[in-house]
């Protein structure tokens, strides 16, 4: 790469950031437009289209605000263990297991007044979740053994697991052969607010408890040191492993509430497919708000839009669900991309015209 | 036991390829998560190119272009623009798995054309299949499980004897000293993840081409996590990924296999095995400290040559 010179930014300023951020979304639509275009579609309709199919009307609203829900309150699971470096990519097992135990209190414990029910939900579900992300953890912490792995693994059995339960033991007799869990009861399905179950108002809440944790606790303040620098923590007295354990104790504990929520809300059941990505899709919601319980919000609403956009074009265009995948890759590409020109600064040393063939 | 075994080694290969391919792009330093999106990619551009053509060549040069082009993108998101490896690998999935549905859309159900189908028809190694037992399980089989042995051997070779992988390797370990002794790190990043890309996308195409001969949606069906979890299995050494994939391989249809016996395990657990067997062995990993087993010990850190 002669020609050009990288170097670290040593500060940028507020205005340049948002320059730059918005330039990388422009750009990222223009090349998904492109893509569109070559696909054989008009992309001049298909986008108006997404954003009418996503907040054109108020069913379409509540959908979109549905699937922020599991989004933000899994980012949020996410954003406590990567603020800490610790690679939990293993939200959508937590979400399964949450949801597996928020199942289990309902199915079994449904004579419960309601408001008790869902509580020991909510509970059983985040002590599930949490464990199941406390498992590598303590690995992590005790044994230095890798998290990435460990997490992804932890995954793939809690969904064999679960699928092992409904085409099984928990198969419901009522459902005439077809491998279904039993529907819950009235009793353990979240109530409704503003037409759309309460599971937003535990989000909101959420990104306000968390924001807080992180920025102005003790605690939250010992996760962000043990991610800037092992050696730091260690210096300042801080027991590291213990801090692993309770930051993904909760990371987890918040993945299994998510799972709690759709089990009840949406589901209103257990099945082995109710995590529908959202973990994977946390991790990289979380990683573009830059680990800020704020910026989670934003950004979860915005990729909840992209992803009702995509479902309703595919009804109202015929467009297949890939387009909006492809799309979606696309757009995360480029702004992945820009957070380079976010934290290095290139200085065309050579000519412009041969800098930019490298660019 | 013959025929199931038979049977193992086939469903061993398209966990084999990927395996190879993501421990050739790990050995550079980078963690691609993306190997699912990778294989499927492969998977529909080698039966678009396969079916368009009739060509197996042709088929192959499609899936293996596919898987480097996919990785392309993710070397020059992360080398380059240094992005996180997790989060870019991830997307890579999302946009490959989208992209083999969007193509294959038309496709579902299509078989794969005669020509290459008899290319790909069980062909006895004079001799070798001849040995009882060995001979029947390992050598009377299709022409691109002998490549994926070859495979094996080259790229151990590569790795373990030549001057440039043992630079890759240096690039993987520690990238800083590897440049300042004169390696072209960006060069030999780009390129592995790129070769290691490719051979994702062969092993996707072996699905589509070989194994079921017909499109379908999602046929990879998350064996490019297994193969994330393979190569830690085999401590990144083609050799340890060969039978890694041959066990793991083994699993996937050791379930049915055990039903028509009349023993009732479910498929759900036996399918859990594999990533079971991965928690055990890096927990293993971890206490011996072997230094042969160990990970590259730059991966997943980004190299930028004035951080040093």
């Amino acid at each position: 790469m002669n020609g050009i010179h990288i170097s670290k930014r040593e500060d940028l300023p507020k205005k340049r950031e948002t320059v730059i951020r918005i330039l990388a979304v422009i750009l990222s639509i223009v090349c998904a437009g492109l893509v569109i275009w070559i696909l054989g579609y008009n992309p001049i309709r298909v986008f108006p289209s997404m954003i009418s199919g996503a907040l054109g009307t108020e069913i379409r609203l509540q959908q979109t605000i549905l699937k922020a829900i599991p989004l933000i309150v899994t980012s949020l699971g996410i954003l406590v263990a990567f603020k800490m470096k610790f690679w939990n990519i293993g939200g959508e097992g937590q979400i399964i297991m949450g949801a597996l135990a928020a199942s289990y209190v309902a199915l079994n414990m449904d004579g419960l007044p309601k408001g008790i029910l869902l509580s020991l939900m909510a509970l059983a579900a985040m002590i599930a979740g949490g464990l199941w992300a406390f498992i590598p953890a303590f690995f992590k912490a005790k044994m230095g053994v890798n998290e990435t792995i460990f997490t992804l693994m932890l995954n793939y059995i809690a969904i064999k697991y679960v699928t092992y339960l409904q085409y099984g033991p928990w198969k419901s007799p009522e459902s005439q052969g077809f491998p279904k869990v039993a529907t819950f009861s009235d009793n353990a399905v979240l109530p409704k607010l503003f037409g759309i179950h309460i599971g937003w108002l535990i989000a909101l809440l959420l990104v306000v408890i968390v924001y807080i944790f992180i920025n102005h606790t003790k605690k939250g303040f010992e996760i962000s040191v043990v991610g800037e620098s092992r050696e730091t923590a260690r210096y300042a007295g801080m027991n590291i492993a213990t801090i692993i354990l309770i930051a993904m104790f909760i990371s987890g504990g918040l993945c299994g509430l998510t799972g709690m929520i759709q089990a009840s809300a949406v589901e209103k059941t257990l099945s082995a497919n109710l995590s529908g990505g959202y973990g994977f899709t946390a991790i990289i919601t979380a990683w573009l708000a830059r680990l800020n319980a704020i910026a989670v919000l934003f950004v979860c609403i915005a990729f909840a839009i992209l992803l009702q956009g995509g479902a309703y074009i595919q009804i109202s265009m015929q467009i297949p669900a890939a387009v909006a995948d492809m799309m979606q890759g696309i757009i995360l590409f480029f702004v992945l991309g820009s957070e380079f020109f976010l934290q290095y600064k290139v200085n065309l040393a050579g000519s412009f015209r041969k800098a930019k063939e490298v660019a | 036991m013959e025929g199931f075994l038979a049977a193992t080694v086939i469903a061993s290969m398209p966990l084999l390829f990927a395996t190879i391919g993501e421990i050739i792009t790990e050995k550079s330093g980078h963690l691609n998560l993306g190997i699912e999106g990778l294989m499927l990619m492969g998977a529909i551009m080698g039966f678009v190119v396969g079916y368009g053509s009739g060509s197996p060549f042709m088929a192959l040069l499609g899936a293996v272009l596919a898987g480097a082009a996919g990785s392309l993108i993710y070397a020059f998101l992360t080398v380059s623009l240094r992005a996180n490896q997790v989060v870019t690998g991830l997307t890579l999935t999302i946009f490959g798995t989208g992209f083999a549905s969007f193509i294959g859309k038309t496709y579902v159900g299509m078989v794969v054309p005669q020509e290459i189908k008899s290319f790909f028809r069980q062909v006895d190694v004079p001799l070798l299949g001849d040995i009882p037992f060995v001979g029947p399980v390992f050598f009377q089989q299709d022409i691109f499980i002998y490549f994926g042995y070859l495979l094996v051997l080259v790229s151990s070779i590569y790795l373990f004897k030549t001057r440039t992988g043992l630079n890759l390797r240096a690039v993987g370990e520690n990238a800083a000293a590897s440049d300042a002794s004169g390696i072209n790190v960006t060069l030999y990043k780009y390129i592995h993840i790129c070769l290691g890309g490719g051979l994702c996308g062969l092993g996707g195409a072996y699905m589509s081409l070989v194994m079921m001969s017909v499109w379908q949606e999602n046929v990879v069906a998350g064996r490019g996590w297994i193969a994330v979890a393979l190569v830690i299995f085999a401590s990144w050494n083609p050799v340890k990924a060969l039978i890694g994939s041959l066990l793991f391989g083994g699993l996937s249809i050791l379930g049915f296999r055990l039903q028509s016996m009349g023993i009732h395990i479910s498929q759900y657990w036996v399918d859990m095995l594999p990533y079971a067997a991965t928690i055990v062995i890096i927990i293993l990993s971890s206490t011996k400290n072997k230094k042969e087993n160990q990970p590259p010990a730059d991966l997943g850190n980004p190299y930028f040559r004035e951080e040093r």
